[in-house]
């Protein structure tokens, strides 16, 4: 755990905090798209930093490459402009949601932060490499991995038919 | 000097070589394709600027830089000025992972002609190429013009779906070789030129086509150009961008172009190769053989770019739908051929573990 | 030290999902609140993956990305179809099945 290592994780955690407050707060879908995908690449930062290297890849590639690219293409066929705030939803709603969102972190710091009392270890040199991970996916994941193909068959037919005009 | 200072005065080295090789080709590349257009349109290119007109780039680049810079009065200000940085950064990220020579031997240290020899290399390739679409589809959004806005959509829409066919006409080279880094690959393809993953060594004939589709589309080449076409939509997604904003885009464009070669001829073309053994040429590792193989990766690259140029003037317009069902009826099922072809090819033995 | 800025930041990051699915009105922002709070767990999946150097963690952030994928795609669509219906994509407005 060197100065620099530690420096790298809280800058980190900075810029996913930040982004995460600008995805829930700002009013402008299209900028919190955008925060949210600054997100996605901070995250894959963090993977990164913890050797999950493949991961940390796949993360850029269908997170932020792919999927914050759809979403980004709806807002704008949507042509969605700013969002309201507040008005409609009783102050009851408001406010007792964010205080028990609130709580809910809370207590998840609370148990994760005694979960791990040491560092990291070093890591193994086969941790986080393509191969180990694929041999874990097709090893002892082979059965979920063709459910979830067959679930992204699904999705697949499943969109085309909702965002149809006429069936 | 220390290893770890060696390791990082390389890596220097390396970046400033590349990222200025990339940045330094563009003009270059904007005179080719001027004088390859009037070639193939039987006229004369630009020839007044310097001797056979080779000092138009640098007019070129003086007339963007004295231009005026333009933002429209609606226009999202900030995501309009981060809209270009957005697709140029992307292009030049991509090229790290791509090796340009072999390992050579420099004071006593291996250093591979690579800046950085990822384990994911392709992967990285792939990260960045999906990053590159914000830049389009920022600037169409954030220039508050029907146009703009239509380009950046169409645009978006188009990289996407070519994106798979590009990955997947990847993964059968990646089964072949048994790694995702470049630079073995590249070193799997040792050998004669029939040897290259293209032709009889790996039988990525397909594969190889289907990249060089995809990445047309991919960098909004005719004849995959709809989100620039000139006729329809102004400019498309760069319609209210000018100067140098204006000129990154560009250079965006023709640095993706460069990346895209680069890829291609990495992967299924044999990189560095020479396609001759170096037996039979009598040279033994060194800096002879060694400037040979960069050379060699550079002609191959400067081919492709001719290839680029010849197509988008010889070849009309896709039309959007036309365009799209390219991608996904047609590119995306002949990728999945191929990649089972090349499953049962692994599978056999012939694949290079 | 480490895992414990990673564990605590991937607890924040899911609590503001939540608060941000509670508070926006947009269907495409409590879609990407969602978004955040998928990657917070993906990122405590990769922290104990590391902590304990197994290589299962990671197959499960993988299968999570993948599902994440798929969901985000059906629900662009369900917000595509609502939006032709309602012309908005305000929730407080799609209120039909109120009593």
């Amino acid at each position: 755990m060197t100065a620099l290592t530690l420096a790298a994780y809280v800058v980190l955690a900075v810029l996913a905090l930040v982004s995460a407050v600008v995805v829930v707060w700002h009013r402008n879908p299209v900028v919190a798209a955008l925060a949210l995908a600054f997100n996605l690449v901070s995250i894959a930062g963090f993977y990164l930093v913890m050797d999950a290297q493949f991961l940390a890849l796949l993360q850029v590639i269908v997170y932020a490459g792919a999927i914050m690219v759809l979403i980004l293409f709806v807002i704008m066929l949507l042509n969605l402009r700013q969002e309201l705030r507040g008005r409609d939803s009783g102050l009851l709603q408001r406010v007792l949601g964010p205080l028990l969102a609130l709580t809910l972190g809370l207590l998840f710091v609370r148990v994760l932060w005694r979960s791990v009392t040491s560092g990291f270890a070093p890591p193994t040199p086969e941790f986080g490499t393509v191969a180990s991970v694929g041999r874990e996916l097709f090893g002892t994941f082979f059965y979920p991995f063709e459910a979830i193909s067959l679930l992204l068959v699904a999705a697949m037919v499943g969109a085309v038919l909702l965002a149809k005009r006429r069936l | 000097m220390s290893d770890l200072q060696f390791q990082l005065l390389a890596a220097l080295v390396k970046v400033v070589l590349v990222v200025a090789a990339l940045v330094q080709a563009v003009p270059v590349m904007t005179w080719i394709e001027r004088r390859v257009s009037a070639l193939i349109q039987d006229r004369w290119g630009p020839n007044r600027v310097g001797p056979l007109g080779l000092l138009q780039p640098l007019a070129d680049g003086i007339k963007f830089v004295m231009k005026e810079d333009i933002m429209p009065s609606e226009a999202h200000k900030a995501l309009y000025f981060l809209a270009p940085a957005m697709a140029l950064i992307p292009a030049l990220v991509a090229f790290v992972v791509i090796p340009f020579g072999p390992v050579v031997q420099i004071s006593g240290r291996s250093v591979p002609l690579v800046v950085a020899d990822l384990d994911g290399g392709l992967l990285f390739t792939l990260a960045a190429a999906s990053m590159g679409v914000y830049g389009i589809v920022l600037a169409g959004w954030s220039s508050n013009s029907k146009f703009s806005l239509m380009g950046g959509l169409r645009s978006a829409a188009q990289m996407v779906s070519y994106e798979l066919a590009l990955s997947l006409s990847l993964m059968g080279v990646v089964l072949l070789s048994g790694t995702l880094r470049p630079m073995a690959i590249v070193e799997k393809q040792a050998g004669w030129f029939w040897e290259w993953n293209a032709f009889l060594g790996g039988l990525q004939f397909v594969g190889f086509l289907i990249f060089l589709v995809a990445g047309f589309a991919e960098t909004n080449r005719l004849p995959f150009d709809l989100p620039e076409a000139e006729a329809e939509l102004v400019a498309g997604y760069h319609t209210e961008y000018s100067s140098m904003k204006f000129a990154m885009f560009f250079m965006a464009e023709y640095v993706n172009m460069i990346t895209s070669s680069a890829l291609a001829v990495t992967l299924f073309l044999g990189g560095w190769q020479l396609g001759i053994p170096t037996e039979l040429l009598g040279l033994q590792p060194g800096w002879t053989l060694w400037t040979l193989q960069i050379l060699a990766f550079a002609g191959k690259v400067a081919f492709f770019q001719f290839v680029f140029v010849w197509v988008r003037w010889t070849l009309p317009r896709f039309r959007y739908d036309q365009l799209m069902d390219v991608g996904w009826k047609g590119l995306l099922p002949l990728a999945l051929a191929n990649l089972v072809f090349t499953a049962l090819l692994a599978m056999s033995g012939r694949g290079r573990w | 030290m480490e895992p414990r800025i990673v564990l605590a930041v991937s607890a924040v990051l899911f609590a503001l999902g939540v608060v941000g699915v509670l508070l926006r009105r947009g269907a495409i922002s409590i879609l990407m609140c969602v978004e955040l709070m998928l990657n917070a767990a993906n990122l405590v999946f990769i922290a104990y993956a590391r902590h304990y150097q197994e290589a299962e963690g990671q197959v499960y952030v993988f299968f999570v990305m993948t599902l994440a994928a798929a969901e985000a795609a059906v629900g662009l669509a369900i917000v595509l179809a609502l939006f032709r219906l309602r012309e908005t994509t305000d929730v407080d407005e799609i209120n039909l099945l109120k009593w």
